[in-house]
């Protein structure tokens, strides 16, 4: 009779015990005390620096977005105005300071931007993108995307994002995200204002555009202060006003 | 044959007078709207203690919507039957509780029925509420009212047929509920009982921690043996610390601990009862965080159970799922499944990785997620998902292995349990 309940099984108590010497119980003295460690849930996904997959586009960069966009952004998912379970999930419980704390530890990250695949694209819609992006189209109260995200599309901040860098994959995802009502901004959401002016064919060219312009050699965000939005942008501060 | 159709008709007679008394007995008077705030009802004392009270009853996480005001109500209960919409609590006269008396509200916590007289769901777990006293009722009611009142319409529920009629409502309370109140045990200690009227009435602890039947209704006799929460897929474990008892061994101590600070030396509290931590047990007074304890541990032992021996052979699964953990978890819970005191919870003898389902093991692994944020804990660490990482096929593998190494005794889990829980809404 074997001395274990579960004969089968002794191989994989063998195999444990052989790993025991690798691995020990640790106290909390061993667990380093940083945030990087206390942030393991956003790494796995975003990166140890917040890189995110630029190859396929799915888990967005974060390095080196402004904190205070970052922040929001961890607020909007608690609050459903972004809507994602996973992240809903993660930051349920999260409290504002260490929203705050975590949007730091991503927006001081240095890290070169990688490029990423742009489907292909005509000259002409690259055309349309860039007009876009650098004058917006007024006939249609489009405004220029440079107008709020500053002249070389980097940012401007503490809460504008910068939207050179980005793959095209996610460019086109939350404009049409802002179109279903699976992300949001407090009101007035000056971006679902934009993006329900836009045809889908003008994301395609504005998505394209971003994504294929080099990022300039100083890829912070620009100054607080360094635009005058064109819209009530609830995010910026406007007050919603009776429509 | 005319006796059979006589006998038929009367018997057809009985029937509807029967359903029509017992219709009439369910029958609730609409209450008069509140003439006058009593003077009484401000008291801020009064309002402090019912805004105590409101966090042990964690009233705010139904009755707020996911980024709306606190207690406008909106956030919708998922059952298997439906949707069911918590109300709005704010003292507001169109939306909220402006009109309602005090007795409206007693009657509300105490009976499950509506000002208008309606019976309410029992989404609303007056099955626990009932056992609130009148004089803990009167400040709680003192506290909402002394929100600021906001307009918010909450909508109707969205129940499928037949859970959608007055008739299966009533049905289900005369099967399951009888107005109550809380009798204390006068053998038992003044703590004892204490513990034991925050446990059966406003911690409303038996509504998740005990397993319902089909109908949704609570056994009778039975509590918390622990159960799976219906439509959200997490165990809510036993909460008896003695033999066989999801929480065996654990001291009062460790009670207090997780409920303060969402971690304890025995596991980490995760999914729903990290919600309830944040919101509601790390707000209580460690006088009733300790009766509290005081009660769990009077729970009875429970029956043995079926120890983790399957009829499928799981040594091949549960040998891959220890070197995946050895490569995967080690580094944090340690290979002897330890984990690191108040950092990263212990795997062996956890609670929530041995319960009978294997759920939580599997979705706190597919997941991953911070400790609950307390003041004990205002930066949590957190555990990576690994929903990207690994297949449904090693998820099966390293929980089966955390639930059968160390003295760990519990049954395997299949790929297909993790296929099953992988795409669980989180709401």
């Amino acid at each position: 009779m074997s001395l274990l309940p579960f004969p089968r099984l002794a191989p994989v108590f063998l195999a444990a015990a052989l790993f025991t010497g690798a691995v020990h119980a640790a106290d909390a003295s061993t667990v380093p005390d940083t945030l990087k460690q206390r942030i393991a849930a956003c790494t796995a996904c975003h990166g140890e620096h917040g890189q995110g997959t630029p190859e396929s586009g799915f888990f967005p960069r974060l390095a080196g977005k402004p904190a205070g966009y970052l922040a929001r952004q961890i607020r909007n998912f608690q609050d459903g105005l972004r809507k994602y379970a996973p992240m809903e999930y993660t930051v349920r419980g999260l409290t504002p300071a260490y929203m705050h704390e975590i949007a730091g530890y991503f927006a001081a990250q240095q890290v070169p931007y990688e490029r990423s695949p742009v489907p292909r694209v005509d000259a002409d819609a690259l055309k349309r993108g860039q007009l876009l992006a650098t004058q917006g189209d007024p006939a249609r109260r489009i405004p220029a995307c440079a107008a709020c995200h500053g002249a070389q599309l980097t940012g401007v901040e503490p809460d504008i994002p910068g939207l050179v860098g980005l793959p095209y994959d996610y460019i086109s995802a939350q404009l049409g995200s802002w179109r279903t009502h699976t992300r949001a901004m407090v009101t007035p959401d000056c971006m679902e204002t934009i993006a329900s002016r836009l045809s889908e064919a003008d994301i395609t060219a504005v998505s394209a555009w971003l994504a294929t312009q080099d990022v300039p050699p100083d890829a912070h965000a620009q100054p607080a202060g360094s635009v005058t939005p064109p819209l009530a942008c609830g995010v910026l501060g406007a007050k919603e006003v009776a429509r | 044959m005319k006796w059979l159709l006589r006998g038929f008709l009367a018997v057809l007679g009985l029937l509807v007078a029967g359903v029509a008394w017992w219709l009439f007995a369910q029958h609730h008077a609409a209450l008069p709207p509140a003439r006058t705030t009593a003077a009484k009802l401000q008291d801020p004392q009064l309002i402090a203690r019912g805004a105590y009270l409101a966090a042990i009853g964690d009233c705010a996480a139904c009755h707020t919507a996911q980024g709306g005001q606190p207690y406008a109500g909106g956030r919708a209960l998922p059952t298997p039957f439906g949707d069911v919409p918590a109300p709005n609590l704010t003292p507001d006269d169109a939306t909220g509780l402006g009109q309602w008396s005090f007795d409206a509200f007693w009657r509300a916590l105490h009976e499950g029925v509506g000002r208008d007289g309606h019976a309410l769901y029992p989404a609303f777990p007056y099955t626990s509420y009932t056992r609130v006293s009148r004089q803990d009722a009167f400040a709680l009611f003192a506290y909402l009212r002394s929100l600021p009142p906001v307009r918010s319409e909450t909508g109707a529920p969205s129940l499928r047929f037949p859970y959608d009629l007055r008739a299966s409502l009533a049905t289900w309370r005369t099967l399951y509920f009888r107005p109550g109140e809380f009798v204390p045990d006068p053998k038992q200690s003044a703590e004892w009982n204490r513990g034991a009227y925050l446990v059966q009435g406003l911690g409303h602890c038996n509504e998740c921690h005990v397993a319902r039947d089909n109908l949704g209704g609570l056994p009778k006799g039975e509590t918390l043996t622990g159960g799976q929460i219906p439509a959200q897929n997490w165990y809510a474990p036993d909460l008896s610390t003695r033999a066989h008892g999801g929480l065996e061994g654990w001291r009062a101590d460790d009670i207090v601990a997780l409920l303060k600070t969402g971690q304890s030396a025995k596991g980490a509290a995760f999914g729903p009862m990290a919600d309830v931590v944040t919101q509601s047990t790390q707000h209580m007074r460690d006088d009733d965080l300790r009766a509290i304890a005081t009660y769990l541990q009077s729970l009875p032992p429970r029956p043995a159970r079926a120890g983790g021996g399957s009829e499928v052979d799981a040594t091949a699964l549960i040998s891959r799922g220890g070197k995946l953990y050895a490569q995967q978890c080690a580094s944090c819970h340690g290979q002897d499944g330890q984990g690191v005191a108040g950092v990263y919870p212990p795997l062996a003898g956890n609670a929530s990785v041995t319960e009978p389902t294997g759920i939580n093991a599997i979705r706190v692994v597919l997941l991953g997620g911070f400790a609950p944020s307390t003041a004990a804990h205002l930066r949590p660490y957190s555990m990576p998902p690994f929903a990207q990482q690994l297949s449904d096929a090693d998820v099966a593998a390293v929980v089966s292995y955390i639930r059968h190494a160390w003295s760990n005794d519990a049954s395997p889990v299949m790929e297909r349990d993790v296929a099953n829980y992988r795409h669980t809404p989180v709401e």
